[in-house]
């Protein structure tokens, strides 16, 4: 296809052909970005948690003031939920991954007279069966024994005063947090210090488990404590079951436990599933909102292209006419409309994606993103050519229809 | 009254050539509007974000801080100060008095136990607080009033509760001189607030709990819920030992204070008691660094990021947006205007003025801006009902108000004028006789 032509035509008509070319670029650079926005947004809603996520449930009781029965009853409720049918099995522990509310960091350090931690780390916290219970797979060394565990209040009294003894002296930490720590080595046996060069020492290496919040401290920089916690510290019974079972041992929960004491209340009762969901649903949000964007930019820009193209199609009504007298095929026609959008589309792109790279700039210093990937650019190229040829077919089409017999009429 | 003659002469012209092209105008029209409706729509919730919690009292209101982090435990990495204060310094700092008020508080949720037979316990956001809060954040009350500073040391068992809490417990009467229970402990009700939520709830930030929708329930003294053991929702440890049983000495932060300063002298000048207690702090050992911190309400919350980037982001892209759409209304008056240059050609030779043609293309842009923003109402109407669907705590105000409704129509009129413009000028520039002799 000769493009000489073509130019020749568009300098007749610079501004329109600006404009065009304008929006195209703008498009392509706002859409580049929303596309590259919404990426980030499933890449995070599809983090891996570690855990069971399909087989679990969680309650949580509200905390019944200063209850010094609250062990025996976190005890009485533990066993209570464990003959419920269908239940596999169960455990308290203080947080979950990916779910709001709780959620309990500290600082870790390799050597004790560290002036700063390494990493600032996720601690769950739980008794005998917790990371069972979770479906979280050690990889390396072992859970912890019976003996091993500490009550809370034990631990908090000992850390308050100042007595290393009372608390636990074993940890368990994530493949990713050990890699972390050491790369490339060997975690078992080292220890780790916390707080106030509180030493505890690896005994397990789990596979994955993500925190709670606070994910960009490093999603999978978790650690397990062997501390046996109880309903006074605002902790979750966690149930594993079957997945079809799930709602149902949910109700079958509830109920044991207000049976035990009806004066309760409930504060959370939720499948894990939900309690994922319910974390990520501003992400969702915001990707279902930038598809909408997308769709109505793409909208705006396609029925620009169709008004601009019908209106030269009407212009030029005359020129077609002495084009196809002179031996034009429709064809001809037809793909001289169709090349004058792939031209006027490949200047905008070429605009737009300086300015998608530009606006990418703008969002990485001042919210943290990271840089667009190459291949948004060639796939924003294609999208944004198939959509000024879309757009650009009905009014080229009308245009291969001019009957060569206008050239000879007058107007 | 000619010009207004003249102007309804080219509104007449515009409607026709409206008229003539209804899919092209129907496409300008359209794509105004979806710029228009998501520009809106972001926007209101943006204000919404950005709003003044306070309006009358927000310029006197102030947050003081203070570190009593260790140098080598940072509370930050990238040098914040701390957000909250340990309960020492809240206690020193309020009975210093130097401001003209002053109050320290905490969140909890608490659970409430209704006195009647067959009510069942619930949870109830409250804030812990001191007797200067009330008057300080301009709390009007239904019934009774707030408790006295000789309340707040006496360790008071009283409370101070919200309508809504009020209408659950008591169908609405005064309850002042009930009791009500909160964590198994009984309290005197003193005082009934109206409806009062400020949004955001900037005394609560970094204390947990809700910062948009309903207030609090209850409202108790600081002392005398600590001394019921009602602990706080949040709190940080800066050194070892720290628990929530021993929450008034161990090394922890988990209060906010807030202060009233009239005017700028009384701003410096608390400034330099807050400069002078730390360095005393520092002397005393009890803290390693001397800085301070004193920002007013609306700058506090600038500082801590109350809007969210989201919203910011969309906010962005939904001008981008609206710039497309400008461009492409542009494109599409300047595509009409070119067409009819044989009648702007004829209506030049026959007399009418550069300006005449001017005037007759804009009224054809106001025409379509006007329309645009119409539709575009309907748009942010409908992108508001989503928001109002989103997960976000905010979500549910997210409504359109009369400033944001006005706002729309001159958005949607400037829109389309300086859309306008270009095409105009060229409908303007075109000469009387070339066109003619086409013919």
């Amino acid at each position: 296809m000769e493009l000489r032509p073509i130019f020749s035509t568009l300098r007749r008509h610079k501004t329109t052909a600006w404009l065009l070319i304008l929006e195209i670029a703008l498009t392509c650079a706002i859409v580049c970005n929303a596309v590259f926005l919404i990426g980030q947004r499933l890449q995070r809603m599809d983090l891996p948690s570690g855990i069971a996520e399909h087989e679990l449930v969680q309650i949580q009781l509200g905390p019944i003031g200063k209850n010094a029965d609250a062990k025996a009853q976190s005890a009485t409720d533990l066993a209570a939920l464990r003959q419920i049918a269908g239940v596999r099995q169960a455990a308290m522990t203080n947080q979950m991954p990916f779910s709001c509310c709780s959620d309990s960091t500290g600082s870790i350090m390799l050597d004790p007279h560290q002036q700063q931690g390494t990493a600032q780390v996720a601690e769950f916290m739980g008794g005998a069966g917790l990371l069972s219970t979770l479906g979280a797979e050690l990889v390396e060394g072992r859970d912890f024994q019976p003996s091993e565990y500490v009550d809370f209040d034990a631990a908090v009294q000992a850390l308050h005063d100042g007595n290393a003894r009372g608390l636990p002296q074993e940890i368990i930490l994530t493949r990713g947090l050990a890699e972390r720590l050491w790369p490339g080595q060997e975690a078992l046996g080292r220890t780790v210090y916390f707080g106030d060069a509180l030493p505890f020492r690896v005994i397990g290496v789990v596979a994955s488990l993500a925190r709670p919040k606070q994910l960009e401290q490093g999603v999978q920089y978790s650690a397990v404590l062997p501390i046996r916690m109880t309903v006074a510290d605002g902790s979750s019974y966690i149930l594993r079951t079957a997945p079809q079972d799930r709602e149902a041992i949910l109700k079958a929960a509830v109920a044991k436990l207000k049976q035990l004491d009806p004066n309760r209340v409930v504060l959370v009762k939720r499948t894990y599933d939900d309690a994922r969901r319910e974390y990520f649903a501003g992400d969702r949000a915001m990707a279902g909102i930038l598809v909408g964007v997308i769709l109505a930019l793409l909208t705006v820009t396609a029925l620009g292209i169709v008004g601009l193209a019908s209106f030269w199609v009407g212009q030029r009504r005359r020129t077609i006419g002495v084009r196809r007298a002179l031996g034009a095929t429709r064809g001809d026609i037809l793909h001289y409309f169709q090349a004058e959008n792939f031209l006027l589309a490949s200047f905008g792109i070429a605009l737009g994606m300086v300015l998608a790279y530009g606006i990418n700039l703008f969002l990485m210093l001042h919210y943290e993103l990271p840089r667009l990937p190459g291949i948004y650019f060639p796939v924003g190229a294609l999208v944004l050519w198939g959509i000024g040829q879309l757009a650009v077919l009905g009014p080229a089409l009308r245009a291969a229809n001019v009957p060569p017999v206008v050239a000879t009429r007058s107007v | 009254m000619e010009e207004y003659e003249m102007f309804g002469y080219y509104l007449d012209l515009a409607l026709r050539s409206l008229k003539r092209n209804r899919v092209l105008t129907a496409l300008m029209v359209l794509a105004l509007a979806l710029g228009i409706g998501a520009t809106i729509t972001t926007l209101t919730v943006l204000r919404l974000l950005s709003g003044d919690p306070l309006p009358q009292k927000s310029a006197q209101l102030f947050y003081p801080q203070v570190d009593p982090y260790p140098a080598g435990k940072p509370f930050s990495r990238s040098g914040q100060m701390p957000w909250l204060m340990s309960y020492v310094d809240a206690m020193n700092l309020l009975h210093a008095g130097k401001a003209q008020r002053q109050t320290a508080l905490a969140r909890s949720r608490v659970k409430v136990m209704p006195k009647t037979q067959e009510g069942k316990p619930f949870y109830a956001d409250s804030v812990m607080t001191t007797a200067d809060f009330f008057p300080m954040f301009d709390a009007p009350f239904q019934y009774g009033a707030g408790w006295s500073a000789a309340d707040d040391d006496s360790r008071a068992q009283v409370a101070v509760i919200a309508g809504f809490l009020n209408d659950k417990l008591f169908g609405g009467a005064n309850s002042v001189g009930r009791m009500i229970r909160i964590e198994d402990h009984d309290f005197r009700v003193i005082g009934v607030l109206k409806p009062w939520a400020p949004q955001p709830r900037f005394y609560g930030l970094h204390l947990g709990g809700r910062d948009y929708g309903n207030g609090e329930g209850v409202f108790m003294p600081l002392l005398g819920a600590r001394a019921d053991g009602i602990g706080p929702s949040m709190m940080m440890s800066y050194g070892p030992g720290a628990s929530m049983e021993h929450l008034e000495t161990s090394p922890s932060i988990w209060l906010g204070v807030w202060l009233e300063l009239p005017d700028a002298s009384a701003v410096s000048a608390y400034r330099l008691f807050l400069a002078d207690y730390a360095q005393q702090q520092v002397a005393l050992g009890r803290f390693q660094k001397s800085r301070t911190a004193l920002s007013g309400l609306m700058q506090w919350l600038r500082n801590e990021h109350v809007v969210p980037d989201d919203a910011r982001l969309q906010t962005g892209m939904a001008f981008g947006f609206l710039l497309i759409c400008v461009v492409n209304t542009v494109g599409l008056l300047l595509a009409k205007c070119l067409r009819r240059s044989r009648e702007i050609g004829v209506r030049r030779a026959l007399g009418a003025s550069r300006s005449a043609i001017f005037g007759q293309f804009m009224a054809e842009a106001a025409i379509v801006g006007v329309a645009g923003g119409a539709l575009g109402l309907v748009f942010a109407e409908l992108g508001l009902w989503g928001i109002r669907h989103q997960p976000a705590q905010y979500a549910s105000l997210a409504h359109l108000n009369l400033p944001m409704f006005l706002f729309t129509f001159v958005v949607a009129l400037a829109a389309s004028l300086v859309a306008g413009l270009l095409p105009a000028w060229r409908a303007c520039a075109v000469a009387p006789a070339p066109q003619l002799k086409a013919n």
